[in-house]
C-alpha cells in the first residue's frame, strides 16, 4: 500500500488544511505583483500533496503565506484554516502555538536556513522547548534521538556542531528533525531537496519519508521536480502563473494530463521506460511576467493549442472527468487529454512510446487520494525518480560539481567528519 | 582559534612596525625643527649644532629611526623643542582625551544600535524615515561645524536661560576648582557634555545606518524564517536569532572606525579648548615639534591596531565559523 | 529562446550558488550583501531579474543602464539633491562673472555693532575687514567642489586598481595590498593629513595639492569593497568562461569584472565627493588646507567663529553651504545605490 503513510487510507476524516481563494501581491516599484492569483485545495491527514511548477509560479509564496511568513509588503487575501482555525492575519504571537507544532517547514536553502551562531543541538533543543515542557538536558536526548531518526551518524557527538560543521544534506536533515521536533500534523517542505547534490536529494528525501512515518505527519511537497513527487506524492497540484491549472492524485496527473502545461512539463523529463530514442520536448517560451493586469490564459503564448478564446478568457478548474477530483484549466482539456505527448512533439519524430504509455496508464475506476496501488504505481511515476538522476548528471553535472567544491571549501573539515562513523 | 589570534596579533605588530616607520619618515620630511632657531639671528652657531645634535638630526634616517622606535618602546618619546620631555605630557594629554573618548563611543554604540534596530523592525514607517534622515543629517554635518553650532547657539543660549554657566564651552574643567569629587563632578559634567554629544552625534549615524541594513538582512534571512517557523516568540526571534546575528559585522565598523573617531577628538578638542591629546598634537604640528607629532601617531596607531585586534577577538567569539575555522 | 524544466533547475541552482558564495564572503566580514531567496521573489519581473545576476553581460549592459537611469530620476529626493548641488557648483564657477563683488574686494562696509548684516547690497552681509561674503563663500563654494571632485577622482582610481588587483590575483598581491591598506588605516587619517596639509600649506596653500594630499590617502574604502566584489566575482562563472576562451587577466578584469563592478564603485564616488568636502573644509578650518589669500568654506567657518554670536552671517552662511552641499552628494549617493541595487540597503565596510 502507500509507502509512507499507514494510517493515510484508514481515516478520511476532515481536512486537516484548507486554502481558500489564496491570493498574495506584493506592491513594488515596478507595479504589483500578482504572485498567487487564487489557489484552493484541502490537505488531509497523512496525505502527500505536491504542488508542482516553474520557478516565480506562486509556489513558493503560498507555503511561506500559509506559515504567515510572508514579508511584510505581501498584500494576502483570502483563508487558510488549520482544523477550521484561521491562520490568515494573525499577529506573530497568535500564531506561536501554530508554527512548529500543527505546521512545521523544511526550507529549500540548508546552507542558510539554520542559525550559523549555534550549535545544532541548541537550535533543535530551542524548538522543543517552545512548544513543550522539557528540560534542557530530556530536550538535549530528545534532540539526539531525532537527529538518529534523520540519519545523522553519530548523533552524540555531531549535536553539539555548528552548521557549517556540516554539508548540505546533513544540515538539511538537521532541518527535518526541527521540523518534526514536535509531532507536527503538517508539514510543508519548499523545495527540500533543491539545492542539493543529486545524490544526496534521495538520502534527504529518504529522511523527510522516516520522518513522515515517524509522525505520521501530512505533508505539503513544493517542487519544480516531478521525479521528486512521482516517488512520493498522493496527489499533485500543478501551479502556472500563480494559479492551480490542473489538480489530481498522481496517476491522473502522470498517465492522464488534460492541461498542456502539465503535459509540457512531463514531455520535458527523460525517462526510462522508453527505449532512449526519445527526444526531450521542452516548452518553448518563459513564463509570463507576474506585473500587472493580463487577459487570458496565461500559458496561452507557449501553448500549441492556444486559439482565440484562450487569449480573451482564462479558463476556470473544471472537472475532467466526473467520478474524481482530476481538475484542469484548460478550454481544450479534452483534446489535450487525447493529443497527449504529442502536443509538444514538434521536433520529435517519434511520439510512440510515451504516448502508449499514458494511454495505456491505469483506468481512472475510483482511486481515492492517496491509494495508490503498489503495481500501478512501480512502473508508472515510480521511474521518474531514476530518470531524474540521469538528468541532473547530464546537463546538471558541472553545476553539481561547483556546489560540492562550495560546500566544502566552506567548511574545510565538513567532509572528513560526515564519513566518519 | 589560537592558530587565529596568532596570526592577527603577527599582522596587528607587522601593521604597527609599518606605520611607525611610515609615520616617523613623514614627520621627517615634513621641514626643519629647528627652523626658528636657525633664522633667529642671536642664536650662536654653536648652540644650533649642539640642538642638532641632542635631536640626532645629523644622522641619517634610519639610524635615527631606529634610535627614536627603541627609545620610544621604553616609553621614552625624547624631548619637544622647547627642551622638555614628551612621554609626561603625552599620558596627561591621552587621559584626558580617553575620558571624553570612551564615554562618548559606548554611548554611540548602544544609541547606534537602539536606532538601527528599531529602524529595521518599523521599515518603512515614520519611525524609520525620521531616523533615516536624521542619520544622513548628522552624516552631513562635519565635527567642527556641529561643535560650533552646540557651543554657540545651543550652549550659550542655555546658560543665559538659566541664568549661571551649567554648560561649560572652554576647557575640561574649571581650573579654580576644589572640593571632593563628589563638589567637582557638576563641573566635569557640564564640561564633557557638549564634547561628549558632539562625538557621539558625528559618530553614531554611519554606524545606525549599518546595524539598520544588516538587521534588515538578518531579518530576511532564512534561519530567522525557521526561527519564526519554530513558533517562537517574537521577541526571541528579535534577540537570539536576529540581533545576535546582526551584531557580529557591526564589531568590525566600529573597531575600524575607531581611528574615526579619535580623528573627530583632534577637532572636538580644538573646539572646546581640551587639552587633550589631539589639541595638543595640533599645536605640535603648528610649530614643528616632531617629537610630539611622532609620538602621537605612533600612540594613536598602537590603539587602533589594538582595537582592530580586539575586534578580532571578539569576532571570533560571536561567530563560531571563526572560531573553529 | 527555449526552456526546459531542467534549465529552470539549473538557473534555480546557479542562483543558489551565487548566493552562497557571497555570503562565504560575508562570513570572513567582508561584505554582507546576500540577498536573500525570499527578497528576488516579490520582484521576479523579468527586467530585475536580468540586472540581479549579472550571467549574460553582453547583451544587457546597455539595456542595465538605461534601467539604472531610470530608476534614479524616478527618485524625487536624489533629483533634487542633484539638482542643488549642480546650481551651487555652476553658480559658485560662475560668480566672478556675475556678481558684483570679487572675493578679494574691499567693499566701503565693514562688520560692527549693529552694522554689515545681509541686506540686498551684501545679501550675506560682509566681514569684520569689508569682504562681500557672498562672494566668499561662492569662492569657498568654488574652491570645495572642485577639490572634492579631485579627491573623488584620484581615490577612485587608486582604489580600484589596488582592489582589483588584490581580489583578482589573491594570494601574495593581496595580502601585500591589503596589509598596506591596514596600516593607512591604522593612523587617523585627519591627523595624517593634518601633518602633510601643514607641509603643502608651507609650499602653496592652493586647492590643487590638498586635493591631491586627500586623494592618495582616502582611498582604503573602495580598495575593500572593490576587492570584496573582485573577490565574489571572479568566481562566477561567465568568468571561467572567458578565461576558457583565453582571455588575458587584463581583459578579464577590464572588460568582465570591472562593468560588474562599477555599480557600488560609482556609488562610493559619490561617497567620497561628500567625504572629500568634510576632510578639506576641516583641514582647512583648522588652517592647514587652503591658505590666504584663497578661502574655502572651511577657511571662512574658523573666521567666523569667533564671532559668531554677535555677526552670525559671517558663520552660518558658509556653515550651511557645506552642511547643504554634503547633505546634496550623500542624497545624491543614496538615490545611485537605490538605482543600481533596490534591494540592497547601504553597507559600509
Amino acid at each position: 500500500m502507500n509507502p509512507i503513510h499507514p494510517l493515510a487510507s484508514l481515516d478520511p476524516r476532515a481536512p486537516l488544511l484548507s486554502v481558500e481563494g489564496l491570493e498574495v501581491n506584493f506592491r513594488t516599484a515596478e507595479g504589483t505583483v500578482k504572485a498567487v492569483r487564487g489557489i484552493d485545495f484541502e490537505l488531509k491527514p497523512g496525505e502527500v500533496l505536491g504542488i508542482v511548477g516553474e520557478s516565480g509560479s506562486g509556489k513558493s509564496v503560498t507555503a511561506m503565506a500559509t506559515m504567515g511568513l510572508l514579508p511584510r509588503s505581501a498584500r494576502v487575501k483570502g483563508s487558510v484554516r488549520f482544523r477550521g482555525e484561521e491562520l490568515l492575519h494573525r499577529r506573530e504571537k497568535q500564531l506561536m502555538p501554530f508554527r512548529g507544532k500543527a505546521i512545521s517547514m523544511i526550507f529549500q536553502d540548508p546552507m542558510t536556513s539554520l542559525n550559523p551562531v549555534y550549535s545544532v543541538g541548541w537550535q533543535i533543543v530551542e524548538a522543543i522547548q517552545a512548544h513543550q515542557d522539557v528540560s534542557k538536558e530530556e530536550a538535549l536526548k530528545i534532540a539526539i534521538e531525532l537527529l538518529r531518526k534523520v540519519g545523522i551518524p553519530n548523533p552524540e557527538d555531531r549535536v553539539a556542531n555548528y552548521p557549517h560543521e556540516f554539508s548540505g544534506g546533513m544540515r538539511q536533515r538537521v532541518v527535518i528533525a526541527i521540523a518534526i521536533a514536535n509531532d507536527p500534523e503538517v508539514i510543508l517542505a519548499d523545495e527540500p531537496t533543491t539545492a542539493l547534490d543529486v545524490t544526496v536529494q534521495a538520502q534527504v528525501l529518504e529522511a523527510l519519508r522516516a520522518a513522515l512515518v515517524s509522525t505520521h505527519a501530512a505533508l505539503l511537497l513544493i517542487t519544480h521536480d516531478l521525479g521528486v513527487i512521482a516517488g512520493i506524492a498522493d496527489r499533485v497540484l500543478v501551479m502556472y502563473a500563480g494559479r492551480p491549472v490542473e489538480i489530481g492524485t498522481v496517476d491522473e496527473i502522470f498517465y492522464n494530463p488534460s492541461m498542456p502545461y502539465t503535459l509540457g512539463l512531463l514531455g520535458s523529463l527523460p525517462r526510462v521506460d522508453t527505449d532512449g530514442t526519445e527526444r526531450l520536448r521542452p516548452i518553448p517560451g518563459s513564463p509570463p511576467s507576474m506585473i500587472g493586469e493580463s487577459k487570458g490564459c496565461p500559458f496561452a503564448p507557449r501553448c500549441p493549442l492556444a486559439a482565440d478564446i484562450c487569449r480573451e478568457i482564462e479558463p476556470e478548474l473544471t472537472q475532467v472527468s466526473a467520478a474524481t477530483g482530476h481538475l484542469a484549466a484548460c478550454h481544450f482539456a479534452k483534446e489535450a487529454n487525447d493529443r497527449g505527448a504529442s502536443l509538444f512533439a514538434a521536433t520529435s519524430a517519434d511520439i510512440g512510446t510515451t504516448a502508449g504509455v499514458q494511454h495505456g496508464g491505469p483506468p481512472e475506476s475510483g482511486l481515492a487520494y492517496g491509494q495508490g496501488p503498489d503495481e500501478l504505481r512501480a512502473p508508472g511515476p515510480g521511474n521518474y525518480v531514476l530518470a531524474e538522476g540521469f538528468s541532473l548528471a547530464g546537463p546538471g553535472g558541472y553545476e553539481t560539481a561547483a556546489e560540492e567544491e562550495d560546500g566544502t571549501a566552506d567548511t574545510g573539515s565538513s567532509d572528513g567528519k560526515e564519513t566518519t562513523p | 582559534m589560537l592558530s587565529y589570534l596568532l596570526r592577527r596579533l603577527f599582522a596587528s605588530v607587522i601593521i604597527l612596525i609599518l606605520s611607525s616607520i611610515l609615520v616617523f619618515t613623514m614627520v621627517a620630511f615634513s621641514g626643519d625643527p629647528l627652523a626658528s632657531l636657525r633664522l633667529n639671528p642671536k642664536t650662536p652657531p654653536s648652540v644650533y649644532a649642539l640642538r642638532r645634535a641632542e635631536l640626532h638630526l645629523n644622522n641619517p634616517l634610519p639610524q635615527r629611526y631606529w634610535i627614536w622606535v627603541t627609545h620610544a618602546i621604553r616609553g621614552d618619546f625624547g624631548l619637544t623643542i622647547g627642551n622638555q620631555p614628551v612621554a609626561p605630557q603625552l599620558w596627561s594629554h591621552l587621559l584626558v582625551t580617553f575620558q571624553m573618548v570612551i564615554i562618548a563611543t559606548v554611548i554611540a554604540i548602544f544609541v547606534a544600535i537602539a536606532v538601527g534596530v528599531f529602524s529595521a523592525i518599523r521599515q518603512g514607517r515614520p519611525f524609520d524615515s525620521g531616523a533615516a534622515f536624521t542619520n544622513y543629517l548628522f552624516i552631513s554635518v562635519p565635527v567642527f561645524v556641529l561643535g560650533l553650532i552646540l557651543k554657540e547657539f545651543v550652549a550659550i543660549p542655555v546658560n543665559n536661560a538659566i541664568g549661571h554657566t551649567v554648560i561649560y564651552t572652554i576647557g575640561q574643567q574649571s581650573s579654580n576648582l576644589s572640593g571632593g569629587f563628589f563638589e567637582r563632578l557638576p563641573n566635569y559634567a557640564g564640561h564633557t557634555i557638549l564634547p561628549v554629544l558632539t562625538l557621539i552625534l558625528v559618530s553614531y549615524p554611519s554606524w545606525a545606518i549599518y546595524q539598520r541594513s544588516s538587521m534588515l538582512e538578518a531579518l530576511d534571512s532564512d534561519y530567522v524564517r525557521l526561527a519564526r517557523a519554530k513558533g517562537l516568540s517574537p521577541r526571541r526571534v528579535l534577540i537570539r536569532h536576529t540581533l545576535r546575528n546582526a551584531l557580529i559585522p557591526i564589531t568590525t565598523v566600529i573597531a575600524l572606525d575607531f581611528a574615526g573617531v579619535l580623528g573627530g577628538a583632534i577637532l572636538v578638542e580644538e573646539v572646546f579648548s581640551w587639552q587633550g591629546i589631539g589639541f595638543w598634537f595640533l599645536q605640535g604640528i603648528l610649530v614643528l615639534d616632531f617629537n610630539v607629532v611622532q609620538a602621537y601617531l605612533l600612540v594613536t596607531a598602537f590603539f587602533v591596531v589594538s582595537f582592530n585586534f580586539i575586534a578580532d577577538v571578539l569576532y571570533g567569539v560571536l561567530d563560531p565559523r571563526i572560531r573553529y575555522g | 529562446m527555449e526552456y526546459s524544466i531542467h534549465e529552470f533547475a539549473m538557473a534555480e541552482r546557479r542562483k543558489i550558488l551565487a548566493d552562497t558564495r557571497s555570503s562565504k564572503t560575508g562570513a570572513a566580514g567582508e561584505n554582507p550583501k546576500r540577498r536573500s531567496r525570499f527578497s528576488r521573489l516579490p520582484r521576479a519581473g523579468a527586467e530585475t531579474r536580468h540586472l540581479g545576476d549579472e550571467h549574460g553581460l553582453s547583451g544587457e549592459v546597455k539595456k542595465q543602464w538605461q534601467i539604472v537611469f531610470g530608476r534614479f530620476i524616478r527618485q524625487p529626493r536624489a533629483m533634487v539633491s542633484l539638482g542643488i548641488f549642480a546650481l551651487l557648483g555652476i553658480s559658485s564657477a560662475l560668480a566672478g562673472v556675475f556678481w558684483h563683488y570679487s572675493y578679494t574686494d574691499l567693499t566701503n562696509q565693514i562688520a560692527t555693532f549693529g552694522q554689515g548684516s545681509p541686506s540686498l547690497q551684501h545679501p550675506f552681509g560682509v566681514d569684520p575687514i569689508g569682504h562681500d561674503v557672498f562672494a566668499q563663500v561662492m569662492q569657498g563654494t568654488k574652491e570645495d567642489v572642485q577639490t572634492a571632485l579631485l579627491v573623488a577622482c584620484i581615490s577612485t582610481l587608486i582604489g580600484t586598481t589596488i582592489g582589483a588587483l588584490a581580489g583578482y590575483f589573491r594570494s601574495w598581491v593581496d595580502t601585500v595590498l591589503m596589509r598596506f591598506t591596514d596600516f593607512i588605516l591604522a593612523v587617523p587619517l585627519l591627523a595624517v593629513l593634518a601633518v602633510l596639509g601643514n607641509l603643502a600649506a608651507k609650499q602653496s596653500g592652493s586647492w590643487f595639492w590638498v586635493a591631491i594630499i586627500i586623494g592618495v590617502l582616502s582611498w582604503t574604502y573602495v580598495a575593500r569593497l572593490v576587492r570584496a566584489d573582485f573577490l565574489s566575482l571572479r568566481e562566477r562563472e561567465f568568468v571561467e568562461a572567458a578565461r576558457a576562451i583565453g582571455a588575458s587577466n587584463r581583459r578579464i578584469i577590464v572588460r568582465h569584472l570591472l562593468p560588474n563592478a562599477l555599480g557600488p564603485i560609482i556609488v562610493n564616488a559619490t561617497l567620497t565627493v561628500a567625504n572629500a568636502i568634510i576632510l578639506e573644509s576641516t583641514l582647512s578650518f583648522l588652517g592647514l588646507g587652503i591658505q590666504p589669500p584663497d578661502v574655502s568654506l572651511g577657511s571662512l567657518v574658523a573666521a567666523g567663529e569667533g564671532d559668531a554670536t554677535t555677526f552670525w552671517w559671517l558663520f552660518v552662511f558658509p556653515a550651511s553651504f557645506i552642511v547643504l552641499m554634503i547633505l546634496c552628494v550623500n542624497f545624491i549617493g543614496d538615490g545611485l545605490r537605490e538605482a543600481f541595487d533596490p534591494r540592497r540597503t547601504r553597507v559600509r565596510v
